[in-house]
C-alpha cells in the first residue's frame, strides 16, 4: 500500500542526496520505508523530531505512505513544550535523529537508519484516529500552544498534484531545501517533487553559509524557496550578481514579500531566463492556494496570485455577502480538496472527522484587479508573520502576563514585533522570554517601555493607539 | 575606541553576549546568531565600518576571528 508516492516507478533515480555524498534512490527509499514501516507494525501515534536530512525525510515518507500517522515539529523545539505535547498526545513511538536519543532515557531502542532512531514511547493509550487523518503539523511559528492542524491523505496528494502542475515540475528537478521540513511550505517542497520522480538536495546549513551554495553549485540545484526574509537576505547577499547557471525557480510564500522585493527578483528572473513565483498558502489548506504566473510577476507586482488548479478564491463582505466589485476588500475564502480537516488540541481530537468540508475562511482581507488577480491587504485576525511564521500577538500578551504577571501589549509589522511593558525593568528579560518561546531570532522583537496602556472605557486595548510610538 | 573594540561591541550588543563569549563565537553557537541574525550582524559591521562587503566575504564569515580577517583585507582595510 501506497498511500502517495508510487516511489517504484522511479526506480534507480536518486530521489534524496546530501552534502556528505549520502544518497537514496527511489527503489533504496522504498526498501528503507518499508522496513522502518515494519518495525512500527501498526497503524499510530508517532512524532518526527524533524531536520533536513536523508533519515528525516526518510522516516516521513515511511510513516505517511504506510497509514502511520506522523507529527513534524523541528529538532531544536524547546524541551518543555515537546514534554507537553507528548503528555497531550501520547505517542506510541518517537524518529528522532541519534544525537538526540540521549533527551530521551528509558526509551526503548528499536530500529536506526541513516542517522535517525526509532524510539519506543511509555505511553499506553494509543488514541484512535480517524481513518483518513494522515498528518499533524503545528501551524507555523506556534507560541506553545498543543494545536495541530489535521491533514488527510486526499489533502497531501491532491495539494502536491496542484504544485506539480502549475509549477510543471518533472524528474529534472533538484530543489534545494531551505526551509525547515516541519514547516507546511518546506514539506510542500518535499511532497511534491518526490510525487514527480526529482532529487531532493538536503542540506542543514542556510543560504549565509559558503557550504550551502557549495553544495547548490556541485549538485546544481535548479529551484528553492523562501519567506519574505529569505529575499530580504538574499538581496543583501546581492544574489543578483551570483553566478547559478543550473537555477530555474525561485518560490515565495510565507508571508507578503515587499513590493520593491518582489520588482527586483521578478526583473532578475527575466533578466536571466529564470522563473520567480509568488504563492500564497496555509497549514490550514495543507500549504498552496495560490500562485501567481511567473510571466505575469512584473506586471502584477503585489499580488499573490490567482486559486492553484483544482481550487477557488472568493471574497466575503461583512454582511457574509460574496464581493463581486474588483479593488473591494472583502475577506478571502478558498475552497479545494487540500481544504485540511480541522484541529486537534488534544488526543482525543484525533478520531475526529473532516470539520470543513472543503472550505476555509482564510483570515486574510484581500482585493482583486479588472483581471481577477488578487492582492492581500490585512488580517483579520491579531498575528504577524515573523519570518515566514505565524504568531498570535493576543497569544504573546497572554505568555507574558503569564510568566511575569505585567500587562503588555504586542503590535507591530510582519517580521518586526513591538513589545510595550509598563515597567522599565521587564523589558530585557520580556525580550529573552519571547525569543525563547518562539524559537525566533530576538532581532525580530522589540520591548518599549509605556506609562500605560491605551484603553477604551470599556478597557479594551487600543492597540492603534500605540502604533504612533513606532511608525 | 579602537576598531578592535567597535567590533567587539556589534557582536555584544546584537548577541547580548559578554566580550569573552564575543571572542570566541561561531556561527550558529547561539540562537541569536543564526541566518536572520547572520544579516543584522553585517548590517551592523557595515555601518560601522562604512564599507560594503562582497557576497563571498558575508558567506565566508562563520566566526568572530574569521572575520577579523576577512574585515583586515585590502578590500576594506579595517585595521586592528
Amino acid at each position: 500500500m501506497s498511500r502517495i508516492w508510487n516511489l517504484e516507478q522511479y526506480a534507480g533515480r536518486t530521489a534524496l542526496a546530501d552534502e556528505y555524498g549520502n544518497m537514496l534512490t527511489y527503489d533504496l527509499l522504498k526498501a528503507e520505508a518499508y522496513i522502518l514501516a515494519e518495525q512500527v507494525g501498526k497503524r499510530c501515534l508517532i512524532f518526527c523530531l524533524c531536520r533536513n536530512e536523508i533519515g528525516s525525510i526518510l522516516g516521513y515518507v515511511s510513516f505517511i505512505n504506510n497509514a502511520i500517522v506522523p507529527v513534524l515539529l523541528n529538532s531544536h523545539l524547546e524541551k518543555e513544550l515537546l514534554n507537553d505535547l507528548m503528555d497531550a498526545y501520547e505517542p506510541v513511538f518517537l524518529w528522532v535523529p541519534k544525537d538526540q536519543v540521549g533527551q530521551f532515557p528509558g526509551m526503548e531502542r528499536i530500529h536506526e537508519a541513516y542517522d535517525y532512531v526509532l524510539l519506543r514511547t511509555r505511553y499506553e493509550k494509543n488514541y484512535p484516529l480517524y481513518g483518513e487523518l494522515g498528518l499533524l503539523l503545528t501551524t507555523s511559528g506556534s507560541t506553545g500552544s498543543p494545536k495541530f492542524v489535521r491533514q488527510s491523505y486526499t489533502n497531501i496528494l491532491d495539494n502536491a498534484q496542484s504544485i506539480v502542475k502549475y509549477l510543471e515540475l518533472d524528474e529534472s528537478e533538484r530543489p534545494i531545501t531551505t526551509l525547515p521540513m516541519n514547516y507546511t511550505y518546506g514539506l510542500s517542497i518535499i511532497n511534491s517533487h518526490l510525487l514527480a520522480g526529482a532529487t531532493i538536495l538536503v542540506t542543514e546549513k542556510t543560504l549565509m553559509q559558503k557550504e550551502f551554495w557549495s553544495f547548490f553549485r556541485e549538485e546544481e540545484a535548479t529551484s528553492f524557496g523562501g519567506v519574505p526574509y529569505t529575499y530580504e537576505m538574499l538581496d543583501k547577499l546581492r544574489f543578483y550578481r551570483m553566478n547559478l547557471p543550473s537555477l530555474r525557480t525561485m518560490t515565495q510564500a510565507g508571508g507578503k514579500i515587499l513590493p520593491e522585493l518582489h520588482e527586483k527578483f521578478a526583473n532578475y528572473a527575466k533578466e536571466h531566463g529564470k522563473r520567480f513565483v509568488v504563492m500564497y498558502g496555509q497549514c490550514e489548506a495543507t500549504a498552496r492556494m495560490g500562485y501567481l504566473p511567473y510571466e505575469k510577476a512584473v506586471e502584477k507586482k503585489g499580488s499573490m496570485g490567482i486559486a492553484i488548479p483544482g481550487g477557488k478564491f472568493y471574497l466575503m463582505d461583512v454582511n457574509g455577502k460574496e464581493v463581486t466589485t474588483p479593488n473591494v476588500t472583502g475577506e478571502l475564502v478558498y475552497e479545494g480538496r487540500n481544504v485540511t480537516l480541522g484541529y486537534a488540541e488534544c488526543g482525543d481530537d484525533l478520531a475526529k472527522g473532516d470539520e470543513r468540508n472543503g472550505i476555509l475562511e482564510t483570515g486574510d482581507m484581500a482585493q482583486f484587479d479588472e483581471d481577477g488577480y488578487y492582492y492581500i491587504v490585512g488580517r483579520k485576525k491579531r498575528f504577524l508573520k515573523i519570518y515566514g511564521n505565524r504568531v498570535n500577538l493576543d497569544e504573546v500578551d497572554r505568555l507574558i502576563k503569564g510568566a511575569f504577571e505585567i500587562e503588555a501589549a504586542s503590535v507591530g509589522v510582519d517580521d518586526h514585533m513591538y513589545i510595550f511593558v509598563t515597567d522599565e525593568k521587564y523589558r530585557e528579560p520580556v525580550k529573552g522570554f519571547i525569543a525563547g518561546k518562539t524559537r525566533l531570532n530576538p532581532a525580530a522583537f522589540k520591548v518599549l517601555f509605556i506609562d500605560e496602556i491605551p484603553k477604551n472605557d470599556s478597557g479594551k486595548t487600543l492597540y492603534k493607539e500605540l502604533s504612533k510610538y513606532y511608525e | 575606541m579602537t576598531n578592535l573594540e567597535k567590533y567587539t561591541k556589534v557582536f555584544e550588543e546584537l548577541f547580548s553576549v559578554s566580550t569573552q563569549e564575543a571572542e570566541n563565537l561561531k556561527y550558529q553557537d547561539i540562537e541569536a546568531w543564526d541566518s536572520v541574525g547572520h544579516m543584522g550582524l553585517i548590517s551592523a559591521l557595515e555601518d560601522t565600518f562604512d564599507i560594503m562587503m562582497d557576497t563571498d566575504d558575508i558567506i565566508d564569515f562563520n566566526s568572530f576571528e574569521k572575520g577579523k580577517e576577512i574585515l583586515a583585507k585590502a578590500d576594506y582595510g579595517v585595521e586592528f
